[in-house]
């Protein structure tokens, strides 16, 4: 298994007719993933790429086609809006890739998330990978923006709050021999649907995950208190990088949320509390893999 | 984004926050003309985005950046010597900024000074409050050496900062009778402006209570939600330029992520993980990052001669390097625009170049064969070793 998302699973692309959208639609469908509808208000009855059906909402697109996730790429005006559709269209997953939603709007959508069966990824994330078994990791789920051929199957989990370092590691991984059971982007923004914590908990529930890379950045206490829950329950070995230890105070750094303010969020601040839980710290982006399988294959 | 001082008091003014009268002027003259409405004592504030103003130096000698004056003449003096001089603060680094307006507003007469600010909970995803009775100075400390003297309330987004809460509030900040009807109205009146405004905080410090009985907001500091600019026009026409770095402002204009740092080697990174993670790198092989410089998931073609014109306008720069992973993009779209603008430019420090992802091997030829003296890295470590040990041998 896999978490949240397996190569058989319905992807719907809210969104699929603006040039980001279509886009990476299109190389989803090209790695072999289960798009099998597009919604874009206005757009309904059309057909995506000759063979994926538009609807004008999600709920329509659920009911025609079965789909249980959906991929967000609709302008930040209108992303809000967009992902509560999901989550009342009912769907199991959201992954909302939008960068540049305001935070109000998110710290609404999270109001009315309460009490909700949906989980929400993001906002302003990369999405998540699960590898297929085909050549350059094809037949895989690949929701967002991620390449996925740069993955393999196998067993490390890969949680991350930025895309490129998600790359980097993954690719790190795939080029010395280890495949990946899920790879998920949770996103740069300080109000986001899903944190480090939950992603660690699916992979210590899941079977197929043997070890985990956990790559965090400066902002918040979200790897602090991953950590602390991985240093009583965690199964698994996990190791980790933290990014922005040069960074200066206050000056955001690219994500909304890597921001270090009163002190709080430094990387050092999370370094210390990785260690302290019994996680294996990268000393540099270059070796993250390295020292998983350092402390993972002894 | 930040404002000045005196935008601050127009939007608490807006939403009917008090706080003490007064306007901004631009000339000495106005200065004068300004303090002659008000009456009776007065304070003149140099406007610019830094702390710790009063405790600050012109760079002609002049000292402090906030002065009391009894007269309208007075702060026609003080206003002179302020406008068109560079302060220097602990906050504005050894360049200072130049004043270009001063804040002229009526002396209070201060009997108490509190704490007071409402701002973005990440732990919880909903503003929380957070005031104190001690006021005026650095809450930082106060929260570390008296938290009890600190009071954190959590506002339930869907209802708002509700009356009752006001009162906790007022009570805990020892304001009773009518202090505690004023304290309600101006905590629910910021409350609205910090949601209606798409604040990320606003921080009131101090709030004081007069010798007449007021309680009033006396100096802001706001930050603002730069996702939700574009539904905040009025917010975004506060902002100004020269107080921003013009290395920044120049990079907004081609969607790149530039923050100048104090360093000599430069990055171009693609993503904001990835930049941050280049900069530690660059320190972790014992050198010195002169940037953070997110060129997007993209990076086009004139994206990267913008970037390269930007990290070239420093003059403290005396190496690049280049990090990409090219996950979807084309390797050899990125190395064939890295070699037109190193060429076009002219470039004469040296440049590491680590490429890594989708057509590498084309991209790395293209670099190969340019006939320019760039440098490969293998991976990033190798890479950053590379440049700081080309700086450190031209140096």
């Amino acid at each position: 298994m896999s978490i949240l998302v397996t190569p058989a699973t319905k992807i719907l692309v809210q969104g699929i007719t603006g040039s980001f959208g279509a886009r990476h639609a299109q190389l989803s469908l090209d790695y072999g993933t289960k798009v099998v509808a597009g919604v874009t208000p206005g757009k309904g009855g059309q057909l995506f790429s000759h063979v994926v059906p538009i609807f004008d909402t999600v709920d329509q697109a659920v009911k025609e086609t079965g789909a249980t996730v959906s991929v967000i790429f609709v302008p930040p005006p209108f992303a809000a809006d967009a992902i509560l559709e999901g989550v009342d269209a009912g769907l199991d997953l959201v992954v909302a890739i939008t960068e540049g939603i305001p935070v109000n709007d998110m710290v609404k959508v999270k109001q009315a998330m309460q009490g909700s069966k949906t989980r929400l990824i993001g906002p302003n994330c990369p999405g998540l990978v699960t590898p297929g078994t085909g050549q350059d990791s094809h037949g895989g789920c690949r929701i967002g923006i991620a390449p996925g051929y740069i993955h393999k199957k196998g067993n490390v989990g890969v949680v991350s709050r930025s895309g490129t370092l998600t790359y980097e590691a993954v690719w790190q991984l795939t080029t010395r021999g280890y495949g990946q059971s899920t790879c998920v982007g949770i996103g740069g923004d300080p109000v986001n649907g899903t944190s480090h914590l939950d992603v660690l908990k699916m992979f210590n529930d899941d079977p197929e995950t043997e070890a985990i890379i956990m790559i965090g950045e400066i902002g918040g206490t979200a790897e602090e208190e991953a950590a602390a829950w991985a240093k009583e329950y965690c199964r698994k070995p996990i190791a980790a990088f933290i990014a922005g230890a040069t960074a200066p105070p206050g000056r955001r750094m690219g994500h909304a949320g890597a921001i270090v303010s009163g002190g709080k969020g430094t990387a050092a601040a999370k370094i210390e509390a990785m260690r302290d839980a019994g996680i294996a710290v990268s000393p540099t982006p270059a070796e993250m893999a390295e020292t998983l399988l350092q402390h993972w294959k002894g | 984004m930040n404002i000045h001082e005196y935008q601050a008091r127009e939007l608490f003014a807006k939403y009917a926050v008090a706080t003490q009268p007064g306007g901004v002027a631009f000339t000495a003259e106005d200065a004068e003309a300004v303090a002659a409405k008000l009456g009776g004592r007065i304070v003149v504030k140099a406007q610019i985005h830094a702390g710790g103003r009063g405790k600050g130096t012109f760079k002609n000698g002049f000292k402090g950046g906030v002065h009391l004056c009894d007269t309208p003449a007075e702060a026609k003096d003080i206003a002179a010597r302020m406008l068109g001089q560079v302060l220097v603060t602990h906050q504005t680094g050894p360049d200072g900024k130049e004043v270009a307006k001063v804040f002229v507003g009526e002396a209070v007469d201060i009997t108490r000074e509190l704490y007071f600010a409402i701002l973005l909970d990440r732990a919880t995803s909903a503003p929380i409050v957070i005031a104190s009775t001690e006021g005026g100075v650095d809450i930082e400390s106060v929260a570390e050496h008296t938290p009890e003297k600190i009071l954190r309330l959590g506002v339930n987004p869907a209802l708002g900062l509700m009356p009752y809460q006001t009162r906790q509030i007022a009570t805990m900040l020892g304001l009773s009778g009518k202090l505690m009807n004023q304290a309600g109205k101006l905590f629910t009146n910021l409350y609205k402006l910090f949601i209606e405004s798409d604040c990320s905080m606003v921080e009131i410090n101090p709030l004081v209570v007069t010798g007449k009985g007021e309680l009033l907001a006396l100096d802001a500091k706001f930050g603002f939600d730069d996702n939700a600019l574009y539904r905040q026009p009025e917010i975004l026409a506060m902002r100004d330029k020269t107080e921003e770095d013009p290395r920044e402002v120049a990079a907004s204009e081609f969607s790149l992520n530039y923050i100048g740092l104090d360093g000599n080697i430069a990055c171009l990174v693609n993503g904001a993980g990835l930049a941050m993670a280049t900069m530690d790198i660059i320190q972790y092989a014992g050198g010195s990052p002169a940037n953070f410089l997110d060129v997007g998931g993209g990076a086009s073609k004139e994206q990267v001669f913008a970037a390269f014109q930007i990290i070239l306008g420093d003059k403290n720069v005396k190496g690049i390097l280049v990090n990409i992973f090219g996950g979807i993009m084309d390797c050899n779209i990125i190395a064939t625009g890295i070699v037109e603008a190193a060429r076009e430019i002219g470039l004469k420090i040296p440049l590491v170049v680590r490429l890594e992802g989708n057509n590498v091997e084309a991209g790395k030829k293209t670099l190969a064969e340019s006939g320019l003296a760039l440098i490969t890295g293998e991976n990033i470590l190798d890479a950053a070793q590379k440049i700081v040990a080309e700086v450190k041998k031209a140096a």
